[in-house]
């Protein structure tokens, strides 16, 4: 199945991609596979019980990438699609998802995926998702992902996940489960207008001695949309947790952000802090001083606070 | 030249109205002019005036002869007006480059960059790619603020207490920063300070107390009466 501009453009977008990608990949465009490559150490196998796919990175693998975007163009197309990553024993990869809705119709478009990482002992990724929506049409666009990582003993996640523009509705959730010495750091941005509404939820089971982990959240909720962040870290062992949520509300936007950190053993150690406001009075002065107008100082620092 | 005709400042507060301004006037055509005065006596009312960050209750402002009382901070920045504040912003995600362009009003390469960094003596390898926040200590974020109006290198430039808080840079060097300034820009220089040493470098100083102006003169004029303040109070004296 050949790729069309629209598909191209969220595939910029999503995955920065200007052409089929380097290393191992698989394109899925309007549910279907529309492009798949392999490598010696990692392969990509479609599921046969239920949509998806097993990506499967060979212990040790060094340096290597693999990019699994997804894109739908077509109005009223909805999937839910299971995607398993098992990542060997000391591997090092960088794994690039993503999902673009270019929506021009009246139906709802909908991808909710179930992203499964099973990190070997000392393995280390980075994972990076991009989420974005376009069209002109009356339909909705709907992303709902939800992650699950489970860290062996040693191992290393970085995730970065960013949703900024053109989502009407999404519902995304992050489990972990880390084992000893395991680090996860989780950075989210997030951007919400008009009418959109976003729920996000993070929970981390520090189970693994000397575990660590840092969730960092920043959003920007603008027009009439809301958003809602929920954070659980449980510490039940010796371990270091830190999460992080810092919101800019705009306009008639409304975000709440309810916190919750529990310590199941006494060497734990947990932090969380949370922050919502409008953006400071002062820092649009000083950009104002600069020469910018009110609105190109406002969008400055939107900008600068979701980099 | 920056002329300010009879400015008056008020606010209302729970015991009444209270003036903080009460009929400035003064013409700013020096190199370096210095406004002093002790805490409370309204300086810092009056850069921000100048500024278009606060309306004045009545009176009039003008820039090269250009009234822009009316004008709102924006507009004032493009006529040609910078302005350090005392206390520099903090910015999440933006970066010190970011900055410094922005100043400059066009994307700065790094070289260019460095050169404004270099001036207030921080190395710009160092520096360029940090974010404008906590992370930075608070006589960073000062120097910082200083190379942004290099960058913008407008006719007026008013400093709001540049010396505070840079603490092991020197005052000389800080005051060598204003002279490259004047050399390479040419415009007005208005420093709102305490401090003798930036006192005894100024042109012209205006002694501001109690929001009026107390005397405008040279520093052979003006720091007699700096220097003999009214006595101290007893306590105090213990």
């Amino acid at each position: 199945m050949a790729i069309d501009a629209i598909q191209k453009d969220l595939l910029e977008k999503i995955a920065d991609l200007h052409d089929v990608p380097q290393g191992a990949y698989n394109i899925r465009a309007n549910g279907e596979a529309a492009a798949r490559s392999t490598t010696a150490n990692i392969d990509i196998v479609t599921k046969t019980d239920k949509p998806g796919i097993d990506i499967i990175i060979k212990a040790g693998t060094k340096n290597e990438s693999v990019h699994i975007p997804v894109v739908i163009s077509q109005t009223g197309h909805t999937e839910m699609v299971y995607n398993d990553f098992f990542i060997g024993e000391d591997a090092d990869v960088t794994i690039v998802a993503g999902c673009g809705i270019h929506n021009t119709g009246d139906s709802e478009s909908r991808h909710d995926g179930i992203h499964t990482f099973y990190v070997g002992k000392n393995a280390k990724i980075r994972y990076v998702e991009k989420h974005y929506g376009a069209g002109d049409g009356n339909g909705q666009n709907v992303m709902n992902p939800t992650t699950v990582i489970n860290m062996e003993e040693g191992s290393y996640v970085e995730m970065d996940t960013v949703q900024i523009k053109g989502v009407d509705s999404t519902d995304r959730v992050t489990k972990a489960v880390l084992a000893k010495g395991a680090t996860l750091i989780v950075s989210e941005k997030l951007m919400t207008h008009g009418k959109q509404n976003a729920t996000t939820k993070f929970e981390v089971d520090l189970d693994g001695e000397n575990s660590a982990t840092h969730v960092i959240s920043r959003s920007v909720a603008r027009d009439n949309s809301t958003q809602l962040f929920l954070s659980n870290v449980n510490g039940n062992n010796a371990c270091n947790g830190h999460t992080e949520c810092d919101a800019i509300v705009m306009d008639n936007a409304v975000v709440s952000a309810i916190p919750q950190i529990k310590a199941n053993h006494t060497d734990a150690s947990l932090i969380h802090e949370a922050a919502i406001g409008k953006i400071a009075g002062e820092q649009l002065i000083k950009l104002m001083t600069l020469g910018l107008s009110e609105k190109e100082a406002e969008e400055q620092i939107i900008n600068g606070f979701l980099k | 030249m920056l002329e300010l005709k009879n400015i008056c400042y008020s606010v209302d507060t729970k015991d009444g109205v209270k003036n903080i301004l009460k009929d400035v006037s003064l013409k700013i055509d020096d190199r370096f002019v210095v406004i002093t005065g002790p805490n409370g006596s309204g300086k810092s009312t009056l850069a921000k005036i100048i500024a278009g960050i606060i309306q004045p209750t009545s009176g009039q402002i003008l820039l090269d002869g250009v009234d822009i009382t009316e004008k709102s901070i924006t507009e004032r920045a493009h006529l040609g007006v910078s302005f350090a504040f005392q206390q520099p912003v903090r910015f999440k995600g933006i970066t010190v480059h970011d900055l410094i362009s922005l100043a400059a009003g066009e994307e700065l390469n790094i070289g260019k960059a460095c050169e404004y960094l270099s001036e207030v003596g921080l190395c710009a390898r160092d520096y360029i790619h940090r974010e404008v926040n906590a992370s930075l200590s608070g006589g960073e974020l000062k120097r910082i603020e200083i190379a942004m109006i290099l960058a913008r290198g407008t006719k007026l430039s008013l400093f709001d207490e540049p010396e505070a808080g840079i603490d092991l840079w020197s005052f000389q060097s800080l005051i060598k920063v204003f002279e490259n300034m004047h050399r390479t820009i040419k415009g007005n220089i208005l420093i709102i300070s305490h401090q003798e040493r930036i006192l005894n470098f100024a042109d012209q100083i205006v002694l501001l107390s109690d929001g009026e102006i107390k005397k405008i003169g040279t520093k052979d004029e003006v720091m007699p009466l700096i220097l003999n303040p009214n006595p101290v109070c007893e306590q105090i004296k213990v």
